[in-house]
């Protein structure tokens, strides 16, 4: 009866609560997961599900922030780690240190969100230089007036995820330049929760974090149209316009970062595929946008062949750059052993 | 002056004027006064009601069945209360076991062994004084000392993945066949090698009962009959290790863990019982004292078969309400567990934990609406818990007032 | 059978000859001693702990002020508190005592009036049927968890106060404080009640014998008399108030700043203790260290006012044969 009022929900709620329990299985362990708080709804959607078939595996699900993450998963603390941003250089170093291997597998797409009150109907677009100007610590503008005249001359109100946020560090590489930083009288956390909250309580606010979040809370923020650098359209971070790619650059592939040896063990063998062959219905029912078909058959592969390593670093230890599509594939992956 | 003179000035009637004037200014002053306390005062009980029907009124409607005894969800409606209810249950009892010993002994020895000697009186002061400051200290202090005392235990014993000592824990290695069968085999400890399946190997299945496992190579085919196949293994499977711990698991350092955070909370609350358990100690008359001494019994005699059971009520009500406290406690199980999507009640004291406190922060700061009415589910189980406390606080009070006096 | 049942029945010859009396005499002073020693163990416990406080704080503070981009000058005279952002890091401890002392006034201002007047309410003037229930309340008020009032600073006061500021934002300092304020509340009323009612009856009826009221007599005697306790109440609660997390970590918001006006957004030292503490723990870099160095602050404040509070107390206290 329970399971049956479930479903019903998950079909109102706007996602199907999918998995149909079979003969809830005998298999035990625990796995622990840990990182980014815009894929932690994802996960825990999975975990949920996953609970479902398999009732005595503990899925334990963390909040550090991407960064928080990664620095326990190089040291082998974490099975799983949760990222909104691919690993960095320095973190796949220390993972080359304590000897940890992974695979990388992409889960869902965002389209990363700059929203306002509802009540701000002058932001009819902003640009990336805009945004500089609002974010950055020597940025032109305190009012909004000081971006359009037009606008009122009231102080912005800066609202940002903190720095252990994926997010956080992903906004910064496109909107931070070299040798610049952040302004520091942001209000920060780690958790979208709290921004959101934030931002719809003050008329004049702006804040920035994943699109899930914003669908979520859609009845009291405002996205913000974002005007794409090479095409000079602004575009909204709706599911279509993140998967052709017109909502630019912020756009980005959400992860899941799996511990090679952790892999081994059935239990979590057995969540990272139940994740991943779920993955669609699981970012639908948090309101990400699912990663295209071919990605996700890459993904499975790599996952089957057990193809350990980054896609978005070179040998030499250099970012590289480009889309997930582009970059996702085996000859671009680089491996810590 | 003259008598006389004194009658004039009294009976001056600018004078009396005056006089009458303001006396009736002083009263109507008293008068307005009057009413502006009981306003003030009755403000306190009216804001105190508006709270508890406030939350009522929110949180009432989701406090169903599924609450109660579901884990928590990413949906409101199916999100429950069950593991934070048995954390802070597991955390309780922890809490009580460890701070009523030591806090009324403590209580006994400050106040029924006073001391003669200028250097013990000294110190007997000096302890009572810290006393007295540690119960001032912010809990979150605590929480933040816990951590580097109890769950990094000052780095001494190594760090979670390399503990200095684990004990109570069971390990096998689990095989999940390609019939979906779980096969464990019990390894030595978790540094043991691991298992390469091979014939005649130990084997149990889910249930721990012993099997035979039937291995074959890696291109075999797969026996057709369902009960062969699910004992078999391919010789190139992998397990993976898992520890079967048992209530008794015990690991040092402590971690995150359920233990790490009962110890912490005790720290906040063991100034209290102490002080509670003084005040107890205190209120009993001398009289019995003197008699119990009279005939002959030495201190301890008289401390714990006359004066503790005289103080008994009034030690039980103050560990209640310090329980109470306890319960209610959230700021140093922040600093110890965080906020952790946790599904599964605590197994062991070494286990991930959440709390009924806990869990509510978690939800109040999520800006669906859905949400609160869930973390005002949530606040009317933890005031309907302290109710049931306090209410047993009053009784035990008003059942033993009166008596041993 | 135990020593003092084996005399039962025998003659006082026979038991003052009893070897057994003495050995029972013997095992009862060993226990006596064994009992003690435990007890006294128990007591010094609480100095362990003390230490313990000490201890970490301290050590982990002075591994804070060791790391390069610290200085004892800047975490005192800077106004800036930065850790995380920003292009240099900055470590002034200013931003973070402005935030904890501005939400403790606010909650000071709504407490101090409330809790005096009903304390005056409860000891000059409530009749005891009244006083049974009042007390038993500000009792259940002051027993309500912090988490709580944090959640009604965020859904009541907050969107209640929106309308008379309007535009207030999610995260201020005057929700908080409030929030504090009425959790604080019962402190300063039962503290300053006690130190009232322990002035005699004799210098009441003096002001009454003089046709004095009620009113002249709570203000100009009473109050006066137990000042001492009433200021060691204040202080208290002020700790209190300080050493406040939950309501803050909800309420008040995560952005230190240097300001006076309770509209703002700000953080407090709890408030970033929490913060950090929900980020990642186990890194130890100089982030990780604040935390303690702010814990340490905190517990120098809380400690300060409690120890006054006390001081103030014994001191200035009216004695009366």
């Amino acid at each position: 009866m329970r399971k049956l009022f479930a479903a019903l929900v998950g079909l109102i709620v706007g996602g199907p609560v999918a998995v149909a329990p079979a003969q809830p299985s005998a298999l035990r362990g625990t796995i622990a997961v840990d990182g980014s708080s815009t894929v932690f709804p994802i996960t825990e959607a999975a975990a949920a599900a996953f609970g479902q078939e398999f009732p005595n595996v503990n899925v334990t699900v963390a909040v550090s922030g991407t960064g928080g993450g990664f620095k326990r998963f190089v040291r082998g603390e974490t099975d799983i780690s949760d990222a909104s941003r691919p690993i960095s250089a320095d973190e796949f170093k220390l993972a080359k240190e304590n000897g940890v291997q992974f695979i990388e597998l992409p889960v869902a797409l965002d389209g990363l969100s700059v929203v306002v009150h509802p009540a701000n109907t002058w932001a009819t677009e902003l640009r990336i230089e805009d945004l500089r100007a609002i974010y950055l610590e020597d940025g032109a503008a305190r009012k909004w007036s000081d971006i359009n005249p037009a606008w009122p001359a009231e102080t912005i109100k800066v609202f940002s995820p903190g720095t252990d946020s994926g997010t956080y560090d992903y906004f910064k590489e496109v909107v931070v330049p070299k040798g610049k930083s952040f302004r520091i009288d942001m209000s920060t956390s780690e958790d979208d929760n709290v921004l959101v909250t934030g931002v719809t309580g003050d008329k004049y606010a702006i804040g920035y974090f994943g699109a899930s979040y914003y669908f979520e809370n859609r009845a009291k923020l405002r996205a913000v149209p974002i005007v794409n650098p090479e095409t000079g359209e602004a575009v909204l971070p709706e599911p279509d316009d993140v998967i052709d790619g017109s909502y630019s650059p912020l756009s980005r592939p959400l992860f899941i970062y799996v511990n090679l040896t952790s892999l081994r063990r059935p239990e979590v063998r057995e969540f990272v595929e139940f994740y991943l062959g779920h993955d669609g219905e699981f970012a639908e029912q948090v309101e990400f946008v699912p990663i295209p078909e071919e990605i996700g058959r890459t993904a499975a592969d790599f996952l089957k062949r057990r193809l350990s390593g980054t896609t978005y670093l070179t040998a030499d230890g250099e970012k590289r750059e480009g889309r997930l599509a582009e970059l996702y594939s085996p000859e671009h992956l680089v491996d810590t052993k | 002056m003259t008598p006389a003179a004194h009658t004039v000035v009294l009976l001056d009637p600018a004078r009396l004027a005056r006089a009458r004037r303001s006396v009736a200014a002083r009263h109507k002053r008293e008068r307005a006064f009057q009413w502006f306390c009981v306003v003030v005062a009755s403000a306190c009980v009216v804001m105190l009601g508006a709270i508890v029907v406030g939350i009522l009124a929110a949180g009432i409607g989701s406090v169903t069945r599924t609450f109660l005894t579901a884990p928590p969800s990413p949906e409101p409606a199916e999100a429950g209360f069950y593991p934070a209810i048995m954390g802070s249950v597991w955390l309780l009892v922890l809490v009580a076991a460890v701070t009523l010993p030591l806090g009324v002994a403590a209580a006994i020895i400050l106040e029924e062994y006073k001391p003669r000697r200028r250097l013990s009186r000294l110190a007997h002061g000096f302890i009572e004084t810290n006393i007295t400051n540690l119960a001032g200290v912010p809990s979150v202090v605590y929480g933040i000392v816990g951590l580097t005392a109890f769950v990094s235990m000052f780095g001494l014993f190594g760090n979670e993945l390399n503990p200095a000592l684990e004990t109570g824990a069971g390990y096998y290695d689990q095989f999940y066949n390609e019939a979906d069968q779980v096969i464990l085999v019990p390894v030595a400890g978790p540094d043991a090698p691991e298992t390469v399946p091979r014939a005649g190997m130990r084997a149990l299945n889910a249930e721990k009962r012993p099997l035979a496992a039937n291995i074959i190579g890696p291109d075999d085919p797969w026996p057709d009959d369902p009960a062969v196949a699910a004992r078999t293994l391919r010789s190139t499977d992998f397990s993976g290790r898992i520890s079967e711990r048992t209530v008794f698991y015990l690991r040092l350092p402590l971690g995150r863990g359920l233990l790490a955070g009962a110890l912490t909370l005790s720290l906040v609350i063991l100034p209290i019982v102490i002080i509670t358990s003084q005040e107890a100690l205190r209120a009993v008359p001398n009289s019995l004292r003197d008699a119990a001494l009279g005939l002959g019994a030495t201190r301890r005699r008289v401390v714990f078969r006359v004066t503790l059971p005289a103080a008994l009520p009034g030690i039980m009500t103050g560990a209640i309400l310090a329980m109470s406290r306890a319960i209610g406690e959230a700021a140093p199980l922040l600093m110890i567990a965080g906020i952790v999507f946790i599904t599964f009640p605590p197994g062991n004291l070494m286990d991930d934990f959440t709390a009924m406190p806990l869990q509510i922060y978690n939800w109040a700061q999520r800006p669906q609406q859905e949400f609160h009415e869930l973390a005002a589910a949530g606040i009317v189980v933890l005031l309907g818990v302290l109710l049931v406390f306090n209410g047993a606080a009053i009784v035990i009070r008003q059942r033993f007032q009166g008596r041993g006096s | 059978m135990t020593g003092r049942d084996a005399f039962l029945g025998q003659p006082p010859q026979a038991i003052l000859a009893d070897p057994r009396r003495l050995r029972s005499h013997r095992r009862q002073r060993v226990v006596d001693r064994t009992v003690v020693g435990a007890l006294g163990a128990a007591a010094t416990l609480s100095v362990l702990v003390t230490a313990a406080i000490l201890f970490v704080l301290g050590t982990e503070t002075v591994r804070f002020f060791r790391q390069d981009e610290v200085s004892l000058g800047e975490f005192f005279g800077s106004a800036r508190w930065s850790p995380l952002l920003g292009s240099e890091k900055h470590f002034g401890i200013w931003p973070l005592v402005c935030g904890t002392a501005l939400v403790a006034g606010i909650a000071l201002l709504v407490a101090v009036p409330l809790g005096l007047v009903t304390a005056i309410f409860l000891s000059e003037y409530a009749p005891p049927r009244v006083r049974a229930t009042l007390k038993p309340a500000l009792e259940v008020l002051a027993g309500i968890p912090t988490v709580v009032y944090g959640f009604l600073a965020l859904v009541l006061v907050t969107p209640g106060l929106r309308l008379v500021f309007d535009g207030l934002g999610s995260y201020n300092a005057i929700s908080a404080g409030i929030a504090v304020g009425v959790l604080i509340v019962p402190i300063i009323s039962s503290v300053s009640e006690d130190a009232m009612r322990a002035v005699p009856q004799a210098l009441r009826d003096g002001v009454y014998g003089v046709g004095g009221t009620r009113f002249d007599a709570a203000v100009k005697v009473v109050f006066p008399a137990a000042l001492s306790g009433i200021v060691s109440a204040v202080l208290l609660a002020a700790a209190r108030a300080i050493g406040e997390t939950m309501i803050v970590a909800l309420a008040a918001g995560s952005t230190p700043k240097v300001t006076l006006d309770p509209t703002e957004e700000v953080q407090t030292m709890t408030g970033f203790m929490v913060q950090m503490a929900l980020g990642d723990v186990s890194n130890f870099g100089v982030e990780y260290f604040s935390m303690y160095a702010v814990a340490a602050m905190l517990f120098a404040l809380t400690m300060g006012f409690t120890l006054l509070g006390a001081h103030v107390r014994r001191r200035f206290r009216e004695a009366y044969e």
